[in-house]
């Protein structure tokens, strides 16, 4: 198929000589005619000394008609930098971009929005901003309106707003653009969650239309939950493309540095004392299938492989889980019956602690794992934070504690629960 | 800003796929892009390949420049105490003052059909009217920071708009000269029907100095601080508030180099009802033409590098 955006080779300089980037006075530009001759000969050689930073190198992508694409990356990889030579703001210093298709840039929320101006002014002149015809604001204007839930202020000055209704308002105007490629930057992460929500289900039906979106964000479950395709940037250049599921976890990997397992190959190096050592962990379906994404409703399981070096002691494998936000999740530790009070032989053990299936909230998160005596004294043997990482996945089949909910869902735990519902008499 | 409701224009490329409604939606490859088009709508193309005068992007975009005038003049005239009144005391007042100091000291012979009061606010009429918009356009690069570097659209348009707003102003400010003409009785001749050449030949010139003084001042900043030097000189070399017959035979060359004075010439002539000094206009209104295309081609040369240097 004949793509809708390609990309060749593009890269992006940016000048970071001097106290102020690009930024000169006329004085210097006087001052440079006059010593410019001078200069060139003297320079020639350090010319390209002066400090530049690739913002961008070499890329090259092409992208189909109707893909989703979620760009992530550290701060500082380049992702805005690509947008915005996307959105025509900035252009390459090489290379070229060829755009089959209408773009409509978000870059951010309210393009345009002017405080003085009333609801209905600030629709028309952000509108025609971000690209859209008179006529087609006009008709376009009563549905806007409708979907900002702001109707009996739209002939308020938008400075008179409460923060909320201005997002609204100015979301709204952006959700109505009809391009073919829509550029979006972390617009979602504004309003209340009901609004939210129907942000989320507005980009599903811009999928359903067929055109393309170009979406970065830092909300990983957004990431996999609406794209088919991400982009993981690092230092100005894509350095993973393909499944959303897999690049995340390859940018979890690269800034958390772990991934869903763990091998101390190396004994010296593994966590322990002379009494227990770690050999092994990993995040593992019933199938006894390594995963770093696991299904919200299935059972997955945390194997620990570890050697006891001194027989004798009484021993636990504990987990503990944190998610993305820092927050410890839960622990646990091994609690079944036949090694909870044995004093154990020297060897090697394995524990596999089974997890089921709408407990934890879709998300990332990472384990940290002990291996500890509660008999007769509490001691640590060995600990490895940040062992292992992984995410929980929702693919919203509908049969998840989602049900047919697409927007954000609080809370660390996912609990599938039996409701009843009863109607009263209408007496 | 009103609700158009006339279909009067259409975008050339607003011919974009029909959207089906929702409920028959369809699976992404055969809805919408059928028609894509074989050649790229859009090529973005590197700093090195030179200026493109993307002359196809103005008219694409071209109702964006009536929004943001009409955000200039709008808020222009919201928050002030006395709104549309300081567009007339501007001109009016310096033409009162004028006519204190100079028709009562100098003494200038501006000719029978034109008292010194007329001759002094036509020439200040149109010379308020260029000073505001330069000064104007020039800080509207920098004051529409977050526009330039959150969405593309021809960024000509920003100071343009500045300038076209002033139009309000200098309708306004034409009432008080309408009233001077009827108090001195100027007679309706058909050489008032040029005045509106006049004021276009204004309205290009300011067009082409503010393209240009913007364009520098995203670049380099302390222009800002150059600009009222470099507007009040202009003022002076100007004959705006004396006639250019006063000036010695030697020094007229450099009013002629000046676009301005056939401008104020032709204006005043077209007042007066005297004959026009056409090669005068001619030479002035070259030199329009001749500094807007410049302006045009250094705004759209430094164009591309806004965003990275604003």
């Amino acid at each position: 198929m004949k793509p809708i955006v390609k990309i060749e080779n593009v890269s992006k300089r940016y000048r970071i000589g001097g106290l102020h980037p690009g930024f000169f006075t006329f004085r210097d530009m006087l001052g440079g005619v006059i010593t410019a001759p001078f200069k060139r000969l003297r320079d020639s050689a350090s010319s390209d000394g002066r400090q530049t930073l690739w913002a961008l190198k070499d890329i090259d992508l092409t992208v189909q008609p109707g893909e989703l694409i979620g760009i992530i990356g550290h701060n500082g990889a380049g992702k805005s930098t690509l947008l915005k030579i996307l959105s025509r703001i900035t252009k390459p210093t090489t290379g070229q971009v060829a755009l089959y298709g209408r773009v409509g840039s978000l870059l951010e929320v309210g393009t345009g929005f002017h405080p003085e101006l009333t609801g209905r002014e600030n629709v028309f002149l952000s509108g025609a901003i971000l690209g859209m015809s008179r006529v087609e604001i006009a008709r376009k204007f009563a549905e806007i309106v409708a979907f900002s839930e702001i109707e009996q202020f739209i002939e308020t000055p938008v400075k008179f707003y409460s923060s909320g209704m201005y997002v609204r308002l100015a979301f709204s105007v952006a959700a109505h653009l009809e391009p073919e490629i829509l550029i979006m930057d972390e617009v979602l992460a504004v309003g209340d969650a009901a609004f939210q929500q129907k942000c989320l289900d507005k980009m599903h039906e811009i999928r359903q239309q067929g055109r393309t979106i170009f979406f970065v964000s830092h909300n990983m479950p957004a990431i996999t939950r609406l794209c088919r395709r991400a982009l993981l940037m690092e230092r100005g250049q894509i350095v993973g493309d393909g499944l959303p599921q897999q690049v995340v976890n390859d940018y979890l990997r690269s800034s958390w540095q772990i991934g869903a397992e763990r091998d101390w190959t190396d004994d010296t190096q593994a966590p322990g004392n002379e009494i227990a050592r770690l050999c092994r962990v990993r995040v593992r379906t019933e199938e006894d299938e390594t995963v770093s994404a696991v299904d919200i409703r299935r059972t997955f399981g945390v194997e620990v492989i570890y050697d006891v070096l001194a027989s004798g002691h009484v021993l636990s494998p504990v987990v503990e889980f944190v998610n993305e936000a820092g927050t410890q999740v839960f622990s646990t530790h091994d609690t079944g019956t036949e090694w909870r009070r044995q004093p154990r032989p020297a060897g090697r053990y394995t524990s596999i602690v089974w997890i089921p299936g709408n407990l934890l909230a879709e998300g990332s998160l990472v384990a940290h794992i002990s291996l500890m005596s509660h008999f007769p004294t509490t001691r640590m043997h060995a600990h490895s934070r940040n062992a292992v990482a992984f995410q929980v996945i929702d693919n919203q089949a509908g049969d998840s504690a989602r049900g047919d909910y697409l927007g954000p869902l609080p809370g660390v735990m996912r609990p599938l629960l039996e409701w009843t519902t009863q109607k009263g008499n209408d007496e | 800003m009103d609700l158009p409701n006339s279909e009067t224009t259409s975008r050339h490329f607003e011919a974009a796929p029909a959207i089906s409604p929702r409920a028959e939606i369809k699976p992404p490859e055969a809805t919408a892009h059928a028609s894509l088009p074989d050649a790229p709508l859009v090529l973005i193309k590197s700093e090195e390949t030179g200026v493109q005068l993307n002359l196809g992007d103005l008219w694409a975009y071209r109702e964006l420049l009536y929004f943001l005038t009409l955000r200039d003049i709008k808020v222009r005239y919201k928050q002030t105490l006395l709104g549309v009144a300081w567009v007339i005391i501007q001109p009016l007042f310096t033409m009162l003052l004028f006519t204190l100091v100079f028709n009562r000291l100098a003494q200038f012979d501006t000719g029978p059909a034109l008292p010194y009061p007329l001759f002094a606010y036509s020439g200040l009429l149109l010379w308020t009217f260029l000073s505001n918009g330069v000064i104007n356009s020039t800080g509207s690069l920098i004051s529409n920071t977050n526009l330039i570097t959150k969405v593309y659209f021809p960024r000509m348009f920003i100071p343009a708009a500045a300038i076209g707003a002033g139009l309000v102003d200098l309708a306004i400010a034409s009432l008080i000269l309408v009233a001077l003409a009827l108090y001195y009785g100027v007679a309706l001749m058909w050489g008032l029907l040029l005045l509106p050449l006049f004021v276009g030949l204004t309205l290009l010139l300011a067009l082409g100095t503010g393209l240009l003084v913007s364009a520098l001042t995203v670049k380099y900043r302390d222009l800002r601080h150059v600009l009222p030097f470099m507007i009040q000189f202009w003022l002076f070399a100007s004959p705006v508030i004396y006639p250019a017959s006063i000036v010695p035979e030697r020094w007229r060359w450099l009013l002629a180099v000046n676009p301005l004075t056939g401008v104020l010439e032709g204006f005043r002539a077209a007042l007066a009802g005297r004959g026009f000094d056409w090669p005068m206009i001619i030479i002035s209104a070259a030199l329009i033409v001749g500094l807007l295309a410049l302006a045009f081609y250094v705004f759209r040369r430094t164009e591309d590098t806004f965003a990275d240097v604003i």
